[in-house]
C-alpha cells in the first residue's frame, strides 16, 4: 500500500468503511469458516469409523461379493469380487445412459420439428406430448412404465407372441439373437467396404463440385450402399448367420436376448422425459434464427431444403448445443433413479448392495461420485468441442 | 409457409393505362391483390417495368410498398391477379418461383447476411448451390462484385465484424453474384446511420448506371431525383401517382402526393 502513487485523500475512510479492508477481512473469514467445516467433517468421520472398527482403504474391492445381479453385460456371478460388481453397475449405467441419449436425441429432434409443422394435427400432437411428459415427475413416469405398462403384461406362458420369434411378457422382451458362423466376416467386410466407399465418394463429390459445380447425390447412395453391401455378402455366402430363437421352457424363455423390464421401463421413461425437453430446445433453436435469414436465402433462389441445411440449421445448432448438453448430463444423472425399480445400475448395485454389505461409505460414495463426475465432464468436453466448431465469429 | 388461395385469375388482357409496349416489359403486374387476413393490403396494382428501367416506390409506412416488391419474387403470395417476370408467370409452382428468384436479386432493410459464413462465402453460396458454378469461378465472380462495392479487403471477415454500410454493400454484392436481370431494394438505407447512407447510395447509383433493371422502395428522394426513370407513390395499398421524377417532385397531381412530399421535404 505504501507504493500506491495516488495521494492519500484527507478524508480517507475509517478501516471498517474502506472497501479494500472490508473485502480482505471477509475473505479471511470465509476461508476460516470453510476450513473449520472441512476439519470437523474429516475429524468426525475418522473418529466415527475408528469407534465402529471400520477399516479404511480400497481393499474391500477384492473381497467376494456373494450376491447375484439380474443383468450384466460382462461375465458375472456371486463368487466374484466387489470390484466386479462396480464394473457391472458402471456398464449398466453407461448402457442405459448411452441408449437414452441416442433415443432422446432422435425423438426430441423429430418432435421439436413436428411442433413447428404447418400441419395442425401434427403440431398439436407434438405440443400435447411435450406438455404431458415435461410436467410429470420423472420418478412417477418410471413407475408408470414399470408397474402400469410393462408390469401389466401377461406372464411368460401367455406372452404376447410376435411371429413366434419375439415375445413380450412381464419378464421382459425376448428377441432372437444372431449367431455368427464362419463366413460371416464377408458381411462385416461388406459393411467396411460400403463405409469406405461412402467416405471416398463424399470427398470426390466435394472436389468435383468445387471443380465443375455439379452436385453429386451422396446421401441416397449411402442409404442404399450401407445396408446393401452386407446383404449382398449374406446372400453370396449362403446366409452365414443363424438366429437363436427364444422358446418357452418351464416358467421362462430359453435362448435369445432378453431385455429385462427394469431396463425397458427406465429407458422408456428417461427417453420420453428428456426428449420432451430436447424438443423444446430444438424448437427454440430453429425459431431463434431470424426470418430474414430464410427470406434472404429463398430470394437467392435456394430450394427450401438447402435453405434449411445451409442457412437455418447451422445457425440453430449454436443455440441448441449448450442446453442440449445440460439435458444429456441430466439424463445420465437421472439414470440413478434406476434404484427405485431395481434396475442394477451403479447406484443400485454399488452404492446400494455393496455399501450395505461392506459399510465402506466414504470410499464407495467417493467412487460413485467420481464416476458421475467423469461421465458428465466427458460429455461436457465433447459437446464444448462441437460447440466451438459451430460457433459464430463476431468481432 | 402459408398456403393461400390462388383462384380467380383474370383473363390475360393488355393493361390499358401503361404506355410501355407489352413485349418490352420484363415485369408485368396485372390487377395484383393481396390480403393479410381481412386486411386488403394491395388493391388492384398494375405496373409494367421495361428492361433497364429504374423505378422508385415511395409512400407512407403501411402503404404496402414493401409487400408489393416482396410479391415480385414471391416472398409474399398474392391472392388475385397476375405477375409475370422475364416471361415466367408466378404461381404456386415451386419450379417457377425458383426460376424467377434466380433472376431477381433482393436487398433487404436489415441486410440479412448469413452470420455463420464469411463475406466471400456469403457471395459464393447461391452461385455454387443454385447456379452450380465451379468454386474457383464463383470466387472470381464474388471478388469481382466485392471490388465493385469497394470492399474486397473484407472478403474473409464475418458480417458481424463489419459496419452497417459495409454489410449492406456486401448484401448488394451477394445478390449481384447471381447475375440477376432485376434488382429489388426494400428500404436499403433505412437501418443505416446517416454517415453510411451515402456509401450505399453511391453503389446503387453506379449500379443504375450499368443498365440494371431496378425497383427500389426508399425514402431517399435525392436518389429518386438523380436515378429514377419513374417514381411511384403508394398509399393505402393503391398506386396513387406515377410520374417521371421531374414532374413528381415539382408538379404532383394528386393532393395526397403533395401532402406526402410536404411532410418529407420540409427539412
Amino acid at each position: 500500500m505504501t507504493t500506491d502513487p495516488r495521494p492519500l485523500r484527507p478524508g480517507r475512510p475509517k478501516p471498517w468503511n474502506d472497501p479494500r479492508v472490508r473485502s480482505v477481512v471477509f475473505q479471511i473469514l470465509a476461508i476460516a469458516g470453510v476450513a473449520w467445516v472441512g476439519y470437523t467433517l474429516f475429524h468426525n468421520t475418522v473418529s466415527n469409523m475408528e469407534s465402529r472398527g471400520i477399516s479404511t482403504g480400497f481393499g474391500f474391492l477384492n473381497e467376494t461379493a456373494g450376491f447375484g445381479i439380474i443383468m450384466s453385460l460382462i461375465p458375472y456371478n456371486e463368487t466374484m469380487s466387489y470390484g466386479q460388481t462396480f464394473l457391472v453397475g458402471l456398464m449398466n449405467t453407461l448402457l442405459v445412459s448411452g441408449l437414452g441419449i441416442l433415443l432422446a436425441t432422435i425423438v426430441g429432434f423429430v418432435v421439436g420439428i413436428a411442433r413447428l409443422s404447418s400441419n395442425w394435427l401434427v403440431a398439436k400432437v407434438a405440443l400435447a406430448y411435450i406438455e404431458v411428459f415435461r410436467n410429470i415427475p420423472l420418478l412417477l413416469q418410471i413407475f408408470f412404465w414399470y408397474f402400469a405398462v410393462l408390469g401389466a403384461l401377461p406372464g411368460p406362458r401367455q406372452a404376447v407372441n410376435v411371429g413366434d420369434i419375439a415375445f413380450m411378457s412381464n419378464r421382459g422382451i425376448v428377441l432372437p439373437k444372431p449367431v455368427f458362423e464362419p463366413g460371416a466376416w464377408v458381411m462385416g467386410t461388406g459393411l467396411v467396404i460400403a463405409l469406405a466407399t461412402i467416405v471416398v465418394l463424399a470427398i470426390w463429390a466435394r472436389r468435383r463440385q468445387a471443380a465443375t459445380g455439379r452436385i453429386f447425390p451422396v446421401l441416397p447412395i449411402a442409404v442404399v450402399l450401407i445396408p446393401g453391401l452386407p446383404l449382398l455378402g449374406y446372400l453370396l455366402t449362403g446366409g452365414p448367420v443363424s438366429w437363436d430363437v427364444p422358446s418357452l421352457g418351464g416358467f421362462n424363455f430359453r435362448g435369445g436376448i432378453t431385455a429385462i423390464p427394469e431396463l425397458g421401463a427406465l429407458l422408456l421413461a428417461l427417453t420420453l422425459y428428456t426428449a420432451s425437453f430436447i424438443a423444446e430446445i430444438v424448437r427454440s433453436g430453429i425459431v431463434s434464427v431470424d426470418k430474414g435469414q430464410t427470406e434472404a436465402a429463398l430470394a437467392l433462389g435456394l430450394p427450401a431444403r438447402r435453405v434449411l441445411r445451409l442457412v437455418v440449421i447451422p445457425q440453430a445448432l449454436r443455440v441448441i448445443i449448450p442446453p442440449l448438453t445440460s439435458q444429456y448430463l441430466n439424463l445420465t444423472k437421472n439414470s440413478s433413479l434406476a434404484v427405485a425399480i431395481g434396475y442394477p445400475d451403479l447406484v443400485n448395485v454399488f452404492m446400494g448392495t455393496t455399501l450395505n454389505q461392506t459399510g465402506q461409505a466414504v470410499e464407495i460414495v467417493a467412487m460413485t461420485m467420481a464416476v458421475y463426475l467423469t461421465i458428465s465432464l466427458a460429455i461436457s468436453v465433447l459437446m464444448n468441442l462441437y460447440n466451438r466448431a459451430v460457433a459464430l465469429k463476431e468481432r | 409457409m402459408q398456403q393461400t388461395e390462388t383462384g380467380l385469375e383474370p383473363e390475360s388482357v393488355a393493361s390499358p393505362v401503361e404506355s410501355v409496349a407489352r413485349d418490352e416489359a420484363i415485369i408485368q403486374v396485372d390487377d395484383l391483390n393481396k390480403w393479410f387476413g381481412d386486411f386488403h393490403v394491395l388493391k388492384s396494382l398494375n405496373l409494367d417495368v421495361r428492361k433497364g428501367e429504374r423505378i422508385v416506390i415511395c409512400g407512407p409506412s403501411g402503404s404496402g410498398k414493401s409487400t408489393f416488391i416482396r410479391c415480385i419474387n414471391h416472398l409474399e403470395a398474392h391472392q388475385r391477379g397476375r405477375i409475370t417476370v422475364d416471361g415466367v408467370e408466378l404461381n404456386e409452382d415451386v419450379k417457377n418461383i425458383e426460376a424467377i428468384r434466380r433472376e431477381v436479386g433482393m436487398v433487404f432493410q436489415h441486410f440479412n447476411l448469413f452470420p455463420h459464413l464469411s463475406v466471400l462465402e456469403n457471395c459464393l453460396l447461391a452461385p455454387i448451390w443454385v447456379r452450380k458454378t465451379p468454386r474457383n469461378e464463383a470466387i472470381e465472380t464474388g471478388m469481382h462484385y466485392l471490388e465493385r462495392v469497394r470492399i474486397p479487403d473484407q472478403a474473409h471477415k464475418y458480417p458481424g465484424q463489419l459496419s452497417g454500410g459495409q454489410q449492406q454493400r456486401v448484401a448488394i454484392a451477394r445478390a449481384l453474384c447471381m447475375q440477376p436481370k432485376i434488382m429489388l431494394f426494400d428500404e436499403p438505407t433505412s437501418a443505416l446511420d446517416p454517415e453510411m447512407i451515402k456509401e450505399v447510395l453511391d453503389v446503387m447509383v453506379e449500379l443504375a448506371g450499368s443498365g440494371m433493371t431496378m425497383l427500389c422502395v426508399t425514402h431517399e428522394m435525392g436518389f429518386a431525383k438523380t436515378v429514377a426513370d419513374r417514381v411511384i407513390f403508394m398509399d393505402g395499398g393503391e398506386i396513387v401517382e406515377t410520374a417521371a421524377p421531374g414532374d413528381f417532385f415539382t408538379n404532383p397531381q394528386q393532393p395526397r402526393t403533395r401532402e406526402f412530399l410536404e411532410q418529407i421535404l420540409q427539412h
